[in-house]
């Protein structure tokens, strides 16, 4: 089965959160050394709650559909379980399965996210 | 052009995976029938050390291994066949040219010259040694085509801006792996010797060996390196050809086992090149097997492998600009005649990991990302590129998937 489904191209061509914030609280980079893809996080957060939050930069069709679904999942959680979300959150949103190579590419905006919250 | 379709029965690979459109020759090409059947020879019917053993397999192992030696020097012009090591690839060769002699004559305030296109390999040990000694590194630029930016109004070559009496070594690559771009390497290493007649001159062949005829005494350079892996031949094997007075002063890299003539508590006396740089038990099968890969490719000809690449880069060329115009920029010289079978390319709106990925859906295999060169893709200030290229076994016919495939890609992406 392809990777590129529907729900991976439409995140792709239409990303949700797609941008930077104002004078964000938080803000965070991940860099992709294999292809020099960049995922940049800009964050409001308001009593440990992550109140919005965008991301901007490079990258393939996988690190942006990921970002895209990451943030709009996310908002409202608590910067305690932001830190716990891990791969499995991201697969699940993604609904697909990653060789190793690709797994880099879909958890860029993770990785930008535990910057965040660290 | 070639028969692919008898060649490609020479490569067992395509039996297994009758669908593979395998366009990634210049990171490692596939290996004929041949070179599999010398490596299980080796290893099935005269499995020894060389140059040690009084039975008749290791004097057995031993002439293989030594008639590569020279297999190699007649492929590359050189006389002697002892000027010829072998390594591990041609990363371990440039670095034992950096090791062996780079830190015996480049001193604080000298120079060492290489260009923009480099691979890291020819890179990094050369800015390395240059951080480490206090040389100054001098770097060739290239053009708005992707040339190497060498020369004047009148088309002559000048490396007054980069080449002076202080420049110790000038390490420069025969054929880029992004660009395709083939330099006008004679003529450079001529220009060179005018400023400074003592500049050694380090070429990278990785890319010119498997596609096309190399002479060093018609080059006149110093060291030229190139790995047994991107010309049909077993991964872990390299050569490193270097001039017999400069390989007597060059200090060994590793010491050990094969490489001593004598050894006592208080001295060593090393054997003589190319011994000298080849301590430690080799890679036997993987030497006796870039033997059988020179002898295959020569039997096809290297002239009639070189014109078939010409000729399908000119139709993945043309093919590619009248399917998808200016959305699709190749990154290098617009010519097919100054390249070779390599063609980086950049596609509007596809990121090049996606482009590899729903081409590897339809089995067409091409490498993507900044082909250890990202010196140059900065320079290009370009991001991550797809890398397309061909070999001996590429047809029209994997030109025409690889467009159909991209079309898969436009439409899936954009």
């Amino acid at each position: 089965m392809s990777i590129y489904q529907e729900i991976i191209l439409d995140h792709y061509k239409h990303p949700k959160n797609f941008g930077e914030i104002d004078k964000p609280s938080k803000s965070s980079r991940a860099i992709n050394t294999v292809c020099g893809d960049k995922i940049f996080l800009t964050a409001e957060i308001k009593d440990n709650k992550l109140i919005n939050i965008k991301f901007s930069g490079t990258g393939c069709a996988i690190a942006v559909a990921s970002a895209s679904l990451l943030t709009e999942n996310i908002k409202g959680m608590t910067v305690a379980d932001l830190r716990k979300l891990d791969q499995s959150f991201i697969l699940k949103l993604l609904h697909i399965e990653l060789t190793p190579n690709r797994l880099k590419c879909a958890l860029l905006p993770l990785e930008a996210l535990h910057k965040l919250t660290t | 052009m070639l028969n692919t379709k008898k060649i490609k029965q020479d490569f067992p690979i395509f039996r297994n995976l009758p669908d593979l459109v395998y366009l990634d020759s210049t990171a490692t090409s596939l290996k004929p029938q041949a070179v599999i059947n010398a490596i299980t020879d080796y290893y099935t019917k005269y499995t020894a050390n060389i140059h040690r053993g009084i039975y008749k397999i290791s004097e057995k192992a031993t002439e293989e291994y030594e008639e590569t030696r020279t297999t190699v020097a007649k492929y590359i012009g050189a006389d002697n066949q002892d000027e010829v090591i072998f390594t591990r690839s041609t990363t371990e060769a440039i670095n034992l040219v950096a090791y062996g002699l780079g830190r015996q004559i480049i001193n604080k305030g000298d120079e060492v010259a290489i260009t923009i296109m480099e691979h890291h390999s020819n890179f990094v040990p050369w800015q390395q040694l240059a951080f480490e000694v206090g040389a100054d590194l001098k770097i060739i630029d290239i053009d708005n085509e992707g040339k190497l930016d060498v020369r004047d109004k009148k088309g002559k070559i000048d490396l007054e801006r980069i080449v002076s009496r202080r420049t110790k070594i000038l390490a420069l690559t025969y054929v880029s792996n992004v660009l395709g771009v083939i330099n006008p390497v004679k003529e450079i290493v001529g220009a060179a010797r005018k400023i400074n007649p003592d500049i050694i001159v380090v070429v990278d062949a990785a890319q010119a060996a498997p596609h096309m005829k190399i002479d060093v005494k018609d080059l006149d350079c110093d060291f030229l390196a190139f790995s047994s892996h991107k010309m049909c031949g077993p991964t872990g094997t390299g050569v490193l050809w270097g001039r017999m007075p400069l390989l007597k002063q060059m200090f060994p890299f590793n010491y050990g086992g094969d490489m001593i003539e004598e050894v006592y508590i208080d001295k060593t006396v090393f054997r003589e090149p190319p011994y000298k740089f080849e301590a430690g038990t080799p890679h036997i099968a993987g030497v006796i097997g870039l033997k059988v890969a020179i002898n295959y490719l020569q039997s096809v000809g290297l002239d009639a492998i070189h014109d078939h690449e010409q000729a399908i880069t000119k139709y993945a060329m043309e093919q590619l600009r009248d399917s998808f115009g200016d959305r699709l920029t190749i990154i290098g010289p617009q010519n097919y005649q100054d390249r070779i079978g390599v063609l980086a390319f950049t596609f509007k709106g596809c990121h090049p990991h996606d482009v590899a990925h729903i081409l590897d859906e339809t089995n067409i295999a091409i490498r993507v990302g900044f082909h250890c060169a990202m010196p140059l893709h900065e320079r290009l200030g370009t991001h991550a590129t797809s890398r397309a290229s061909f070999y001996l076994y590429n047809s029209e016919q994997d030109v025409d998937q690889f467009i159909t495939a991209l079309m898969r890609v436009q439409k899936l992406l954009t």
